[in-house]
């Protein structure tokens, strides 16, 4: 990775943080446009595990930015066979990314907070937030969908009906989500998929 | 302040203001509490922070909560992170919003790259290959169900249910199928959209 890649790679995650309305799920579908498809920095496989281990553990999902940091700084670097190095690149690049994606929209929230509560009820702000609300819907079901088919290119059926199940189970129970990742974890093992 | 005069204001407040007695000793206790939140937040983390921060620590009412969060909800960004920044400087300034959220990020991420470090570690065998496909099909479906909560919503859209839902749809295909760019979508149907609600909140407001 060169270090004007680097740079803006950067920039571009400062901007999907002013772009990600409705939080980090709705620029899933952006970061796979932009690292797997454009810049080939990330393959399929690297993404659908970031964003899918990013699942089981606890914490915000924006986190999957630094994930994915971790795996792109880990490959640029020569992949785990390049030993320590790598391994610090990754966890740099991680950090880094993380830090890009957060910091613009947090300044902004910081300061337009207070305005914020003053205009609320203002007719711009009632629209832009109604407004968006069907994109966000629309983002974050082709989140799901890229996911679908990043972890299953070859369209198995199986693998369909888990994804249709779990979305059904999240809908309809109140199932821990851990226990719908150990169910898929099974199920995948279990027929070898 | 002695007890029986806070009493006595509280006693001479409406019923909601009532219930806020507490609030964030230092920064330090907001850094800890938040990593706490993150550590419990799996998929949403918005049940966990309204547990913690309302019912538990009682640092916000209800009804604050619910106003904060739609104000986070409203910025760019991840929720939850905004959340923290808005809490912490309402707190403690600057230096408190960065306490809120790097507790927020800080171990929870650390947490989550040692997963993904033994997941890889092991990922040769065929056998974890094919459960972590079943796990990602499974996050897969929990994703799109996160999206289709907001159905309720939708249906109460002031542009009506089928034109809010061909929106939705619009913003799918450009992104899940054409790959458009999300400047472009968000450009083109967010523009479109906002501007259509804007115009029938209006005529909806002079009516």
């Amino acid at each position: 990775m060169t270090w004007s890649l680097w740079l803006e790679l950067h920039l571009h995650f400062c901007m999907l943080s002013l772009l990600a309305v409705g939080g980090a799920l709705a620029i899933v579908p952006e970061m796979h446009r932009y690292l797997v498809s454009d810049l080939q920095l990330l393959s399929e496989t690297a993404f659908s595990q970031s964003v899918t281990l990013s699942q089981i553990a606890p914490g915000p999902n924006i986190l999957l930015v630094a994930v994915m940091g971790w795996n792109m700084g880990l490959q640029a670097a020569g992949g785990f066979e390049a030993g320590g190095v790598a391994m610090a690149t990754g966890l740099l690049t991680a950090l880094s990314l993380l830090i890009a994606a957060v910091l613009p929209s947090s300044l902004l929230s910081y300061f337009m907070v207070k305005w914020l509560q003053l205009h609320q009820h203002a007719l711009g702000v009632r629209a832009f937030k109604t407004g968006m609300l069907p994109l966000v819907m629309g983002l974050m079901l082709s989140a799901g969908w890229l996911l679908q088919t990043a972890s299953n290119p070859q369209m198995d059926w199986r693998l369909l009906l888990i994804c249709a199940a779990s979305m059904l189970i999240v809908l309809f129970t109140r199932v821990h989500l851990l226990w719908l990742m150990l169910g898929g974890a099974l199920a995948g093992a279990a027929l070898g998929l | 302040m002695p007890c029986d005069v806070r009493l006595q204001r509280e006693i001479n407040q409406p019923l909601g203001s009532l219930t806020i007695s507490h609030r964030p000793r230092s920064r330090t206790d907001l850094f800890l509490s938040f990593t706490w939140l993150g550590l419990q937040g799996f998929g949403g983390v918005l049940a966990v922070v309204q547990r913690e921060i309302v019912d538990r620590k009682q640092w916000m009412t209800l009804s604050e909560f619910a106003e904060e969060w739609a104000l986070a909800q409203t910025l760019p960004g991840p929720n939850v992170v905004n959340l923290s920044v808005m809490f912490g400087g309402k707190h403690f300034g600057p230096t408190g919003a960065l306490a809120a959220m790097s507790g927020l990020l800080l171990l929870p991420g650390l947490l989550m790259l040692s997963i993904v470090f033994a997941f890889q570690a092991f990922a040769y065998l065929p056998i974890v290959a094919s459960a972590l496909h079943g796990m990602g099909v499974a996050a897969a479906g929990m994703v799109m169900a996160a999206g289709w909560r907001f159905w309720p919503a939708l249906k109460q859209h002031p542009l009506g249910w089928p034109l809010a839902l061909l929106l939705m749809v619009v913003g799918f295909g450009l992104a899940a199928v054409v790959h458009w760019s999300l400047a472009k979508v968000i450009g083109v149907v967010g523009l479109v959209s906002c501007g259509l609600t804007w115009w029938r909140l209006q005529t909806k407001d002079d009516a």
